[in-house]
């Protein structure tokens, strides 16, 4: 039975730390009455001062779809950022911060579908992408599938060596990365932005009806959406979801 | 409403402009862009501000015109109704009364404006709140031309309401007989926002 | 950076929305009154930040919903949505 209800904050405790990238930290944390989410779904994260002040941004679900009480969200650290650098410098293991979720179900991924998927990265957006290809993982999914992941430079590729074993494992995932400011020596992956020319090559050919999600700063998604669909992919079939410019959702 | 244990936010507030500060503000030190639409773009050789009343344009000045009239600088807290307050603004911009003088309007033909703006962003406000030097039609801000994300090249400033007020991408003022509600006031803002008596939603007080 | 680079979609609604409506939000389809172009609220362009949801339509850019929260209570602005459109079966909530 899949129910929908209304949404309230609740509490959440960091658990876990784990550095990804420089800039970027996935935090585990306990949600004693988590009810489980989808792939590609979200949570708002509000933080409040003694003095009263709130502060509420989004961010996407890292861990797979499911019921544990244990959920992770990666969180890239804006220079700036007032709520992103208190969650990836001062929160602690055992501290309490309010979260509400999960939210959405129109960037979601059915993982019982077996059309391919299409997964297209700009930065931190691959995280709610990264929450699908666990699932896809954990389930067992045998339908071919494709991430094309954007980064600056190696160093910024977040679930680098996960996403290494997940694309060996010869489950019809592969993985193709670019970099738009420099690639190291010996670098075999595409070195620019994205564009049609490089999604005429990687990207699943809209013959094969695959299920597209799009996912980054809203550039980069309003980019890549319009070169998709000027290469026939139907706008119904290509789901996207903004970033704001500073990688959160609000 | 759970307090999370380190978290300062950017805010700060100082003691000593706590008498500047509304009920429920914080004082920043950026300028947040809060905006209900795209940012709008004008070409100011087809811009124009106009007064207009009973469907009737009263006087408009284009750019050239309006850069022509008297100008006054105005230095003022603003308080937005998020809860960001900036201390010490600096603007630029031709007052109301002396757009009503160039306008040669002894008096206005109603009591209520509404100010309407390029995107469509409308606001309502009382005549009286206008005049008296209370509020300008601004183009400069920190002595440079008003930024387009601000509002550019024209805002009306009325500082001592809420900023929601200050409608960006100003256009036309169209003096009416009632106080009718605009674009924020029709969906749940109050009609008047006196930041001094809290006034932030159409229930308050 | 301008706002417009900024923009982000109807999916960062979702969060305030959900608080008053037991929906899937993101699916429901929104029909512009202005210009009749249907899309689901996730796609729309959301504007007005901290101070509520303005989400306009892809096509034409019309306001097709607004909701404000205030408190305890969501006033949600139907006005330029001609039409909503909801699909059966199971919610993909959870």
């Amino acid at each position: 039975m899949i129910f929908a209800e209304r949404l309230d904050w609740q509490v959440a405790t960091a658990a876990k730390f784990c550095r990804e990238t420089q800039g970027v930290v996935t935090i585990a944390f306990e949600v004693p009455e988590w009810h489980g989410h989808l792939a590609g779904q979200h949570v708002d994260v509000r933080l409040t001062a003694e003095n009263g002040y709130q502060a509420q941004r989004s961010y996407s679900l890292a861990s797979p779809a499911g019921n544990a009480a244990e959920i992770e969200l990666t969180i890239e650290r804006i220079k700036e950022g007032e709520v992103s650098s208190f969650l990836t410098e001062e929160l602690a293991i055992g501290d309490d911060i309010e979260l509400r979720g999960p939210i959405g179900g129109y960037f979601t991924w059915d993982r019982q579908s077996s059309s391919p998927l299409m997964l297209i990265a700009g930065g931190s957006g691959v995280v709610p992408l990264m929450s699908m290809l666990r699932t896809r993982y954990k389930v067992g999914g045998k339908a071919p599938a494709r991430l094309l992941y954007s980064s600056r430079t190696a160093e910024d590729i977040i679930y680098a060596a996960e996403l290494d074993r997940l694309a060996a494992n010869g489950d019809g995932l592969s993985l193709i990365h670019t970099l738009t400011r420099g690639a190291p020596s010996g670098w075999q992956g595409e070195r620019r932005r994205v564009d049609k020319q490089m999604l005429a090559t990687h990207a699943f050919q809209s013959s094969e009806q695959p299920q597209v999600f799009v996912c980054g700063p809203t550039l980069f998604v309003e980019t890549v959406a319009d070169q998709l669909i000027s290469l026939g992919h139907a706008e119904s079939a290509i789901k996207t979801e903004r970033f704001g410019p500073t990688g959160d959702k609000r | 409403m759970r307090v999370t244990r380190g978290f300062k936010g950017k805010p700060r507030d100082t003691g000593a402009t706590s008498d500047r500060l509304p009920p429920g503000q914080f004082v920043t030190q950026d300028f947040p862009v809060l905006t209900a639409g795209p940012t709008q773009q004008a070409d100011l050789d087809s811009w124009s501000f106009a007064l207009h009343s009973d469907g009737k344009l009263l006087v408009r000045w284009s750019w050239a015109e309006f850069e022509a009239l008297p100008q006054t600088e105005h230095t003022t807290d603003i308080h937005c109704v998020t809860k960001w307050t900036k201390l010490g603004t600096r603007w630029r911009g031709v007052t109301f009364d002396d757009l009503m003088s160039a306008a040669r309007l002894a008096s206005p033909p109603y009591e209520y404006v509404m100010a309407h703006c390029d995107g469509g962003y409308t606001t309502n406000l009382p005549v009286a709140d206008l005049q008296a030097g209370k509020a300008l039609v601004a183009t400069h801000f920190d002595d440079v031309p008003l930024p387009a994300t601000h509002g550019g090249p024209a805002r009306l400033l009325v500082p001592h309401l809420y900023f929601w007020k200050s409608a960006k991408w100003i256009r036309r003022l169209m003096f009416m007989e009632t106080n009718v509600a605009g674009f924020w006031e029709s969906r749940g803002y109050h009609i008047y926002g006196d930041p001094w008596r809290e006034q932030r939603y159409s229930g308050d007080a | 950076m301008t706002e417009d680079l900024a923009r982000l979609d109807g999916n960062a609604a979702a969060g305030t929305l959900c608080r008053f409506l037991a929906i899937d939000v993101t699916s429901m389809m929104i029909t512009c009154a202005a210009c009749g172009a249907e899309a689901p609220l996730g796609r729309l362009h959301l504007y007005g930040g901290r101070m509520g949801i303005i989400l306009r339509c892809v096509a034409c850019g019309e306001v097709n919903l607004g909701a404000v929260e205030v408190g305890e209570t969501l006033r949600l602005d139907p006005r330029g949505a001609a039409c909503l459109t909801f699909r059966a079966g199971p919610a993909t909530f959870r």
